[in-house]
């Protein structure tokens, strides 16, 4: 039972929220012109990350509102929380020596969250296609950690 | 301003009242013979006034709700009002306002009237909500101890004080859980569930009927 803190009720068991899929998925800037094939990959097709991966969930029992989560696939740990429309934080920055242009995503005070969880500790975003900044080939894909 | 009934319609809806059955009103008996005066009983209190608002508190027709109700919750758990209306906090714009049958328009009270004309035009919504819902007042000193067989939140006063109220899951439906004082609890089960969380309370209040086992 995964324990998640919603940015409006504070944590409250899984079983009070329901998985939204992957998020940050963009709508097509012209469906119109998309093939039929590209259409259905907009629709259906979503990354099958193995490691820190950013999903959407909404606390359909309590405040019925909609949050992004970052979470490890493999470990369950929850590295942050953050609200609809903000851009996903880059766990790595820190690791990559600060040469990021993306630092830790200023948040609205509500998502206290962000941060609270494994910022100290480097390699934890491998397999996430959306990171800014791989990080050097020190650190194995599909790290054992939490496993 | 508000539209409330006429004397006449008044007393036909008196008159229909009286075949009303409320969710639970077949438990009613179990509810008085399960109950453990002094240690834990449970009644049901039927056919509250509610109304689900939806609006933007911070707005101008919120503070014109906020006028009728009393106020508007800010945050989780806040309950605003005093005496017999209250608001409770569902969602940052979303909330349920609890109040006595009487309140209901259709008996000659005028709140849903009122709400939906401080709302006007403007964005939002005012649904009587009445029928959604029935209410389970839960009481006596072993009331957090039923509620805990169930419940996942920390229902000890240190965390669930006096006077807030959450919506969370009892016996794994959804229901709002209003903690009215420290050994009451008003509970908040959809009518179609109100039989079937009836029963498991009952049976949970079971084993306090007996001696304590030392």
């Amino acid at each position: 039972m995964l324990l998640i803190s919603c940015p409006n009720c504070g944590p409250r068991d899984e079983t009070e929220f329901h998985y939204g899929g992957q998020a940050h998925v963009a709508y097509p800037e012209s469906p119109n012109d998309l093939t039929d094939r590209e259409w259905a990959e907009y629709l259906f097709y979503r990354e099958n990350t193995k490691g820190t991966f950013a999903e959407r969930w909404v606390h359909s029992t309590g405040c019925r509102q909609w949050f992004n989560m970052l979470r490890d696939t493999v470990s369950y740990e929850i590295h942050s929380i953050y609200g609809m429309g903000q851009p996903r934080p880059n766990l790595s920055a820190s690791a990559a020596a600060g040469t990021s242009a993306k630092s830790e995503p200023a948040q609205p005070g509500e998502f206290t969250q962000t941060g609270e969880f494994g910022q100290t500790e480097p390699g934890l975003a491998p397999g996430a296609p959306t990171t800014g900044a791989p990080i050097s080939g020190s650190t194995a894909p599909t790290s054992s950690e939490g496993v | 301003m508000a539209e409330t009934a006429t004397p006449a319609e008044t007393a036909h809806v008196n008159r229909v009242r009286g075949a009303r059955r409320s969710p639970a009103e077949h438990l009613a008996d179990a509810f008085t013979s399960g109950s453990v005066p002094g240690t834990v009983t449970l009644t049901e209190i039927p056919y509250q006034a509610m109304v689900g608002l939806r609006v933007d508190r911070t707005s101008d027709a919120g503070a014109r709700v906020a006028a009728v109700t009393g106020g508007l919750p800010a945050a989780c758990g806040e309950v605003t009002g005093t005496g017999s209306v209250n608001t409770l906090w569902l969602g940052p714009t979303e909330f349920m306002v609890v109040a006595p049958e009487e309140a209901h328009d259709s008996l000659g009270g005028s709140l849903v009237s009122d709400l939906t004309t401080a709302l006007g035009t403007d964005a939002g919504q005012v649904v009587d909500l009445s029928a959604n819902r029935t209410t389970f007042e839960l009481s006596g000193s072993h009331a957090r101890a039923v509620l805990e067989k169930t419940c996942a939140l920390d229902l000890h006063p240190r965390v669930f004080k006096a006077g807030t109220a959450v919506s969370t899951e009892l016996a794994h439906i959804p229901v709002m859980l209003w903690k009215t004082s420290d050994e009451s609890y008003r509970i908040f089960p959809r009518a179609s569930f109100a039989d079937f969380l009836g029963r498991w309370l009952l049976d949970a209040m079971r084993e306090y009927a007996s001696p304590e086992v030392p």
